[in-house]
C-alpha cells in the first residue's frame, strides 16, 4: 500500500510547529499505523534524514502511551489505540494527517510526544485508597457481588492515555477523573476517603487547567477501552454527595 | 569469589520470620534522612518505592516512560499465583513452594523460593486492601483459575488485566507517597550508570530523556527494578522499550550476572508475518485452561481448520502429556510445537504456527462463560489478525517472554555490589531455568512490598554519613557516560540501530533460543561480535544529544544487548546440560526431553566483568534438602 502522510513537526516545546509532507509506498496492509511509521523512519534514517519522534512501548493496547491524531480524531478512526490501528484500515493511496494529541493540558515534547503528567497530579490529588504496606484483613471478608466487579473493572480498565481529554472540545479530563472516581467509590475499601475523593480529584482537574464538561461525549467516542459516559454522572454525584458532607475539609469549586 | 547467599539457619519455614526478628532497624526519626534510589516503576519498582517511602525513607524513582504507570508490568495479563487454597483443594505454601522448584526444574535456591511462595496470600490481601478489582465467583468472594505446570487452581486475576490491575494499585500508592512530600517519581529518565564510592552503591546517573541532560543523584541505597532483557531477541512479547542497561551498567561496575542464558520462549503467541513486524503479542497462557492445541495429522492437509475431523487431527500435547495436557509447563510446551512445526505439520502460511482451538469448551460452556474468562484476549486476537477466535482456531507459536537470568542476589537481593539491590526480573532469584505462569508478578511484590525495604533498612542501618554529589566518583562516573554518548553520536555512519538490532535477534534466535548446541553457540559468538563492530563503525544516529532523541536512547540499549548477548551464548556452552527452557540438543533422553546433569550442574552460574573482556564464572552450588532432586516429569 501507499500513502501521503502529513506529520505535526516541532522541534521543542517551545518552537514553532508545522506539518511535513511524506511518501510511503510498499507499506503492507497487516503493519500497524506505528509499524508503518517505523518504516518511514527507517527510510529517512536511511536516507541520514531526522526521524518522527512518537510515543509507544507496548504496542498491545494497555499501556496507554502511543498517543496520535490521526486524521483529526486521537487514536484513529477505530476507537483503538493507535498501536492497534492497522493500515488495511485505510483506503490504499489515502492522505493521512498525523498530528499529537492536543489539549492545553498536554504541552508538546517535541514532534508527536506530549507531555501528559498532567494525569499522574490528578492521581496523586487522592485517586487511592489509603493505605500502607502491611497485614490486611482477608479479602473474603468483604464480599464484592460480581455486578459490582464488572462495573469496578469496567472503570479500572482506562489505561491513561488521554484520548479522553484530546477529543474533547473543552479539553476536559471528565472520563479519565470519573474513572478513578468509580472505580474506587464502588468498592468497600473505597469508602472511608469517598466524601473527599471525587472533589480532591475535581479541584486537581481544575488546577491543571483541563476544561469544564459540557456533554459532548467526544471522550467515550475515541476511548480505546470503552469507558462507559456514566462514570461522568457517577463523578458528578459523587462530588455533590462529597460537598453536602460537613466533616469534609477540603475546599470546594469555584 | 565464594558467593554467600546469606541464607538464614534453621529449618525452611522459619528462616525469614527468624531473619525478620533479628534485623536491624532505624528509627522512625531518622528514615527521612536517608534516601533510596528505585530504578524501574513496574510491579517490583513501584511496590518497593510505595512501601519504602511509607517506612518515612526519601524515594526517587525512575522510568523511561512518560508515567510510572507505564511501565511493562502493565502488559501482563492471565494472572497472579497465592497459596490461598481459595478452591478448598488442599493447597499449601509447601505445594507452591515444590511446584516452583519443580518448574525451575531444579535449578532455584530452596529458601528464596520458600519464602516467595510465604509471601505470596499477603500480596493479595495488599492488593485488595488497594482497591485491585480481582474476578469475584457469585458469592462476592475472590475466584480463581489454573496455570500451566499445577495441578491447582491458584491463580487470581482480573480478567485478562492483572499486571494492569496490580500495576495501577502499586502506582496508586507510589502517587500518595508522592504527594506526601515523600516519593519523587523521575519520569522520563535514564539511568545510565551506577555511582560506586568507597565499594558502595551510592547514586546514579541519569539522562534527562527530554533535555539530555546527565544528571547526578545521591542515594544510601540503590535498587534495580528495571525488569527483564528478552529484547536481544529483537522480537519477543515484552515492550518495546524493554531493556538491559540498568543491570548490565551495574555488571560492567562489578555485579555478578547470573545464569544469563535461562530465557522463557513462552508458547502462545501470535505467530509473526512479516519483516515490518515490532513485537510479537502474548495470547495469555490462561486460554491454555479451555483451548486445546493441535496439528493436522497430515502435513500436506488443506482443509479449513473447522473441516478437519477429529481422526484427523494431533491432540500432540493431550498425547504426550496426559496427565497435564494443554497445561504443561511453557518450557515443554514451546519445544513441543517446535517439534511439530519441524516435523511439517506445521499449519499458517509459513507452517510455523500452530492451532489453539476453543470450539469444544463454546460447545460445552457456551460463548458467553468463555467471553466473561477471555473476552479481551480474543478481541485483542481479532484486533491483530482479523479472524474471530470464537469461529476459527487461534493460531498460536513460540516467542520470546520472560528471562529468568539476571543480577546475581543474595537472600537479602543484594547484589555482590554492597547497596545494590535487585528486584523483580532484573535479579535472578526463585525460577530456576523456567518460570512457571503467574509467578512473576507474585515473585516483583513479594521483593518489592515485603522483603527489600527490609533488606535495604538492614543495610542502611549500618552505613553512617552520606556522600555529596561532588564526590570524584560522581564525576568520573558521568564523564564516563557523556563520552559514550558522544562516541554513539560520532559513529558518523549509515546504518539505523534496528538494522543491527534485527541482525542480533535473528542469531539469538536460531543459536541461542529454544535449542542450542555447542557448535551453534560458538558461531553465534563470532557472529554477534561482527554485528557489535559493525555497529561501532556505521551506525546513524539523527538529531542531537542535547534534546528527545528516541534514536540515541534505541542506540546505547542496543550498545548493551550487543554485549549481553554474547554472555549468554557462553553461559549457555558451559551449562552441559539441559533444564528447564535451557535445552542443549547434546542432552536429551531418547524421547527428547530435558536431560540434567545435577552431578556437575546443580548450581548457579555467576559471571564478572573483567577489564580484558573475558568473563569469569563463579559458582553457587544448589541444596536441595526439602524437595528430592528428581527428573521433571509431566506425563
Ligand atoms: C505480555 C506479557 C504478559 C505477562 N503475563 C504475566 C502473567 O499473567 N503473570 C505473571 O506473573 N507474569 C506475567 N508476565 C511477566 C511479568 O509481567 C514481568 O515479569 C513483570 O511484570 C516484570 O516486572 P518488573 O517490575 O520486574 O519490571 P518492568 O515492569 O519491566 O518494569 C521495568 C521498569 O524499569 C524502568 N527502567 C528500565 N531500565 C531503566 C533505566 N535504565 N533507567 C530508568 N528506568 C528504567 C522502566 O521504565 C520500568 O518502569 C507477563 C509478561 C508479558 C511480556
Ligand atoms: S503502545 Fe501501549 S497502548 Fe499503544
Amino acid at each position: 500500500m501507499r500513502f501521503t502522510l502529513e506529520v505535526w513537526t516541532q522541534a521543542s516545546r517551545d518552537e514553532e510547529g508545522h506539518f511535513e509532507r511524506y511518501d510511503v509506498d510498499g507499506i503492507d496492509p497487516d503493519a500497524s499505523f506505528l509499524e508503518m511509521l517505523d518504516e518511514l523512519n527507517a527510510r529517512l534514517a536511511a536516507e541520514g534524514k531526522r526521524t518522527i519522534a512518537f510515543d509507544s512501548d507496548c504496542r498491545e493496547g494497555i499501556c496507554g502511551m502511543c498517543s496520535l491524531t490521526i486524521d483529526g480524531q486521537p487514536h484513529g478512526p477505530n476507537q483503538v489505540t493507535t498501536c492497534q490501528t492497522f493500515m488495511r484500515d485505510f483506503e490504499d493511496g489515502a492522505t493521512i494527517r498525523v498530528e499529537p494529541f492536543r489539549s492545553g493540558a498536554f504541552p508538546v515534547v517535541r514532534d508527536l510526544v506530549t507531555d501528559r503528567s498532567a494525569l499522574d497530579r490528578i492521581v496523586q490529588a487522592g485517586g487511592y485508597v489509603t493505605t500502607k504496606t502491611g497485614p490486611k484483613p482477608d479479602p473474603n471478608a468483604a464480599p464484592v457481588p460480581p455486578a459490582v466487579q464488572q462495573k469496578v473493572m469496567d472503570a479500572a480498565a482506562c489505561i491513561g492515555c488521554g484520548a479522553c481529554v484530546a477529543a474533547c472540545p473543552n479539553g476536559a479530563a471528565m472520563l479519565f477523573t470519573g474513572a478513578k472516581v468509580t472505580h474506587f467509590n464502588l468498592l468497600p475499601q473505597g469508602q472511608p476517603e469517598r466524601a473527599s475523593r471525587a472533589r480532591s480529584l475535581v479541584l486537581a482537574m481544575d488546577a491543571e487547567g483541563f476544561g469544564g464538561c459540557t456533554n459532548y461525549g467526544e471522550c467515550a467516542r475515541v476511548c480505546p477501552q470503552e469507558i462507559p459516559l456514566d462514570v461522568i454522572g457517577m463523578l458528578n454525584r459523587e462530588y455533590r454527595r462529597g460537598a453536602r458532607r460537613e466533616d469534609d475539609t477540603v475546599g470546594t469549586r469555584t | 569469589m565464594i558467593l554467600d547467599a546469606k541464607i538464614p539457619e534453621g529449618p525452611i519455614e522459619e528462616k525469614w520470620d527468624a531473619w525478620l526478628d533479628a534485623h536491624r532497624m532505624i528509627g522512625p526519626g531518622n528514615r527521612p534522612g536517608r534516601r533510596v534510589i528505585v530504578v524501574g516503576t513496574g510491579l517490583a519498582g513501584a511496590s518497593a518505592s510505595a512501601s519504602l517511602a511509607a517506612l518515612g525513607y526519601r524515594v526517587d524513582a525512575f522510568c523511561f516512560q512518560d508515567s510510572a504507570r507505564r511501565a511493562h508490568s502493565i502488559a501482563a495479563q492471565g494472572g497472579i499465583n497465592a497459596a490461598k487454597d481459595y478452591a478448598s483443594e488442599g493447597d499449601s505454601i509447601r505445594r507452591l513452594f515444590v511446584d516452583t522448584i519443580k518448574g525451575g526444574d531444579f535449578r532455584a535456591r530452596e529458601a528464596n523460593v520458600w519464602r516467595l511462595a510465604q509471601l505470596s496470600a499477603n500480596i493479595i490481601d495488599q492488593a485488595v486492601a488497594q482497591g485491585v478489582p480481582f474476578n469475584r465467583e457469585y458469592s462476592g468472594e475472590l475466584a480463581t483459575r489454573s496455570f500451566g505446570g499445577v495441578l491447582v487452581q491458584r491463580t487470581f486475576y482480573a480478567r485478562g488485566q492483572t499486571g494492569q490491575q496490580l500495576l495501577l494499585g502499586a502506582y496508586s500508592a507510589l502517587q500518595a507517597q508522592v504527594a506526601a512530600g515523600r516519593a519523587h517519581v523521575h519520569n522520563r529518565h535514564e539511568m545510565l550508570d551506577v555511582v560506586i564510592v568507597d565499594g558502595r552503591a551510592r547514586g546514579i546517573i541519569a539522562r534527562n530523556l527530554v533535555t539530555g541532560e546527565i544528571e547526578r543523584h545521591v542515594a544510601d541505597a540503590v535498587v534495580l527494578a528495571s525488569g527483564g532483557y528478552s529484547n536481544v531477541f529483537y522480537l519477543s512479547t515484552n515492550a518495546m522499550g524493554s531493556n538491559v542497561t540498568a543491570t548490565w551498567k551495574a555488571h560492567k561496575r562489578g555485579a555478578l550476572f547470573a545464569n544469563p542464558c535461562f530465557t522463557q520462549i513462552h508458547p502462545t503467541c501470535i505467530p509473526q508475518t512479516g519483516e515490518y513486524q515490532s513485537k510479537l503479542t502474548l495470547m495469555s497462557e490462561s486460554l491454555r485452561n479451555d483451548g486445546r492445541v493441535w496439528v493436522p495429522r497430515d502435513p500436506n492437509e488443506t482443509r479449513d481448520p473447522n473441516d478437519i475431523p477429529e481422526e484427523d487431527r494431533y491432540y500432540f500435547l493431550e498425547e504426550r502429556y496426559p496427565s497435564f495436557g494443554n497445561l504443561v509447563p511453557r518450557d515443554i510446551a514451546s519445544r513441543a510445537v517446535k517439534a511439530v512445526c519441524d516435523e511439517g505439520l506445521g499449519v499458517g502460511p509459513v507452517k510455523r504456527g500452530v492451532y489453539l482451538d476453543f470450539r469444544d469448551a463454546i460447545a460445552r460452556q457456551g460463548r458467553e462463560a468463555i467471553a466473561a474468562r477471555y473476552g479481551n484476549l480474543f478481541d485483542m486476537y481479532r484486533r491483530i489478525t482479523a479472524v474471530d477466535p470464537y469461529h476459527e482456531p487461534m493460531q498460536i507459536y513460540p516467542a520470546p517472554h520472560y528471562t529468568m537470568g539476571g543480577l546475581w542476589v543474595d537472600y537479602e537481593l543484594q547484589t555482590t555490589i554492597p547497596g545494590l539491590f535487585a528486584i523483580g526480573e532484573a535479579n535472578f532469584s526463585d525460577h530456576g531455568a523456567n518460570r512457571l505462569g503467574a509467578s512473576a508478578m507474585m515473585q516483583c511484590l513479594a521483593d518489592g512490598y515485603f522483603i527489600v525495604p527490609r533488606t535495604v533498612t538492614n543495610y542502611m542501618a549500618t552505613l553512617d554519613g552520606s556522600v555529596s554529589p561532588d564526590e570524584p566518583a560522581f564525576a568520573q562516573t558521568e564523564r564516563e557516560v557523556v563520552e559514550r554518548i558522544e562516541r554513539l553520536m560520532g559513529i558518523g555512519g549509515r546504518t539505523a540501530p534496528q538494522v543491527f538490532h534485527r541482525q542480533l535477534g535473528q542469531i539469538m534466535l536460531d543459536k541461542c533460543g529454544m535449542s542450542r548446541n555447542a557448535e551453534g553457540l560458538q558461531e553465534a559468538m563470532r557472529e554477534i561480535a561482527a554485528v557489535r563492530e559493525a555497529f561501532w563503525s556505521d551506525l546513524f544516529i539523527d538529531g542531537r544529544a542535547d534534546e528527545l532523541n528516541p534514536s540515541l536512547e534505541y542506540a546505547g540499549r542496543l550498545a548493551d544487548f550487543l554485549e549481553l548477548a554474547e554472555l549468554m551464548c557462553l553461559d549457555a556452552l558451559r551449562r552441559e546440560e539441559s533444564c528447564g527452557g535451557h535445552f542443549r540438543e547434546e542432552h536429551q533422553t531418547e524421547d527428547g526431553e530435558a536431560l540434567r546433569d545435577d552431578e556437575h550442574f546443580a548450581k548457579v552460574t555467576a559471571w564478572a566483568h573483567t577489564e580484558d573482556g573475558r568473563p569469569v564464572p563463579h559458582d553457587e552450588p544448589l541444596v536441595f534438602n526439602e524437595v528430592a532432586l528428581a527428573t521433571r516429569s509431566y506425563k
